[in-house]
């Protein structure tokens, strides 16, 4: 008998129940909420064109540098472009990124999970042994082959991506699954007359929802970092389209003389990402304190 | 036990069949091969020479075949912008890519160990708090960004380390520490929670009602057992640097294989990038066959389960 199937009415019992009383975190909310209003508002903030290149503005620093100046708060680049605008408009690139493959990977990925729990034995060793082999496959290579012969584009990011992020939530979830499997409701469900697609979507799924938002939030920001590295290596979302790691990679020869336009956007990075996984790590301790974090 | 070996060795086979399967077909799928070797100008005839010389005019199962036979030998062609052998080129990168790779785990392992255990053991003080910070700051830092603040600060202002090459000890310690720092977090956490859970158990209680000495029940009772969940996403750490180390050589001006992915993409070197994918891919495999059977020894329960 496999040993996970011996432990799981232990486990079952032990589920602790959620803390309710704890306060939530505000200042990740503040940030993540932030960027995602500057991000939907951006169109309509009456910002820098942040595409309108001016050799003669070319690395003006900040505002509050010697010669800064209010047009541009947070300076300008190689070309004379807005940073400000470009770090408001590269966010609507980096939360998407996230937002979509985080959202596509976990939708393949838990339906993977419920399926392989749900059925088991040879089904389950079947889909598993495919999502380990995925699981341990370094994302960043695909992302290259594909921006090598396909050429980069956020499409591409997000495939390069999600197909490799999918193998976490079916793990999670399958695991998850196998534990309720065991309990009674399952079994009254299948008394009643329920088939496997009822019980898998009406009594399974909501109770694999817990995990499933904690590891979401979790992994935004992973993808978030996943994606400027990748923009940052050429690979990502091509120029003249504002990402933030494609911004760090161009003021990176001139960190000497003009330190602005690398620091801003990985300032901005830091902190969406830490607001992300505070607000994950907060989740995971309120709702599914059990789940195991890379 | 040989079983499970041999069972895990054929998916890590399937798997890069199926990675090099994919390299292939988005080689030929995304438009002829020919126009990522040949220069703009060439002629028509250059074209249909170059077809015959690369035997691109035979079926595609028989050139899928003679394309693994040759890369399994370390054959990958010419790189479009060295004018070199690959094969070559990967032999000269790949021994800088693994040292710096093994002092960055290094690195890690030595921050990682104690910080977890401590962090477990001390649940609640200033010390488990600080390491919070450092796990939650590493998963959230970019490590590019990390390594270009680190260049500009300590490599140029202050002059302490070099920036970049690999020319002496000193110059190993930026890229290692960068490249460590974000196993360190999640190497940290996941040590950190799976002691708090061992720390727990009964046998751990039973240990000190016995009395054997508080040191040797965290260091050898617990940590022994808290040790199962770290080796299971060893393997997914390894993955992990190698993802960061293509980014942390790039900055780094280190002369290894994710440097050479970085060189490939900026000229669309076609070539390059299939050997360094799949020399990496069949590197990352290899590992994870390692660690499988690391992990049947040190629980046994896995090899009948499976």
């Amino acid at each position: 008998m496999p040993a996970e199937s011996v432990a799981l009415p232990e486990m079952a019992a032990a589920a602790p129940a959620p803390v309710r009383s704890r306060r939530l975190p505000w200042i990740p909310l503040a940030i993540i909420s932030a960027f995602v209003l500057l991000a939907i508002l951006a169109p309509l903030l009456r910002l820098a064109d942040p595409h309108d290149q001016s050799l003669r503005n070319r690395f003006k620093p900040p505002v509050w540098e010697e010669r800064g100046t209010w047009t541009h708060p947070l300076g300008t680049d190689r070309l004379g472009r807005d940073m400000l605008s470009r770090i408001v408009w590269g966010a609507r690139v980096s939360l998407a990124a996230g937002v979509v493959t985080v959202l596509v990977a976990s939708a393949f990925g838990a339906a993977v999970g419920l399926v392989a729990g749900y059925y088991g034995g040879r089904v389950d060793a079947a889909l598993m042994r495919m999502t380990d082999a995925t699981m341990s496959f370094p994302v960043i290579l695909l992302a290259l082959i594909l921006a090598v012969t396909v050429g980069p584009s956020f499409t591409n990011v997000v495939v390069a991506i999600a197909v490799i992020l999918w193998a976490r939530y079916a793990r999670v979830i399958r695991g998850q699954v196998l534990t309720l499997m065991h309990l009674d409701f399952i079994a009254q469900a299948r008394l009643a007359g329920a088939g496997a697609w009822r019980i898998i979507t009406r009594h399974l799924f909501p109770n694999t929802l817990n995990t499933l938002v904690v590891l979401v939030t979790l992994q935004i920001g992973y993808v978030i970092i996943v994606e400027a590295s990748l923009s940052f290596l050429g690979a990502g979302i091509p120029p003249p389209t504002p990402a933030w790691g494609s911004m760090i990679a161009e003021g990176r020869e001139f960190v000497t003389s003009a330190w602005w336009v690398s620091m801003f956007p990985g300032l901005a990075i830091l902190l969406v990402v830490l607001a992300f996984n505070l607000l994950g790590d907060w989740l995971r301790d309120t709702f599914d304190p059990k789940l195991r974090q890379l | 036990m040989i079983r499970f070996v041999f069972s895990r060795l054929l998916q890590s086979l399937v798997a890069l069949a199926i990675l090099s399967v994919v390299v292939f077909i988005l080689a030929r799928a995304t438009g002829d091969p020919l126009h990522l070797i040949l220069p703009m100008s060439a002629t028509q005839e250059e074209y249909a020479e170059a077809r015959r010389y690369l035997g691109l005019d035979r079926p595609y199962v028989e050139q899928y075949l003679s394309f693994v036979g040759k890369a399994v030998r370390g054959d990958f062609g010419m790189s479009l912008r060295a004018r070199r052998p690959v094969g070559e080129l990967l032999r000269e990168r790949l021994p800088n890519s693994v040292s710096l790779a093994v002092f960055a785990m290094g690195v890690s392992l030595a921050i990682a160990f104690p910080l977890g255990v401590m962090a477990a053991v001390k649940k609640g003080t200033g010390l488990d708090r600080a390491a919070q910070v450092i796990a939650v700051l590493g998963q959230s830092l970019p490590t590019f960004w990390v390594a270009i603040v680190l260049v500009e600060f300590i490599a140029g202002r202050l002059q302490w380390l070099p920036a970049g090459g690999n020319e002496s000890f000193a110059s190993y310690i930026l890229p290692g520490f960068t490249l460590g720092w974000f196993v360190v977090a999640g190497m940290m956490r996941l040590l950190r929670s799976a002691m708090l859970e061992v720390l727990d158990s009964e046998y751990v209680k039973l240990a000190r009602v016995k009395g054997v000495v508080e040191s040797q029940v965290i260091w050898v009772h617990a940590l022994k057992n808290a040790l199962v969940p770290v080796v299971t996403f060893a393997g997914i750490y390894f993955a992990i640097l190698v993802t960061t180390a293509i980014v942390v050589e790039t900055v780094f001006a280190w002369p290894g294989l994710g440097r050479l992915a970085y060189e490939g993409i900026s000229s669309r070197d076609f070539p390059v990038i299939q050997a360094v994918v799949l020399t990496t891919a069949a590197i990352v495999a290899v590992v994870n066959l390692g660690v499988d059977c690391l992990y049947a020894v040190i629980d046994p329960r896995i090899r009948y389960a499976r």
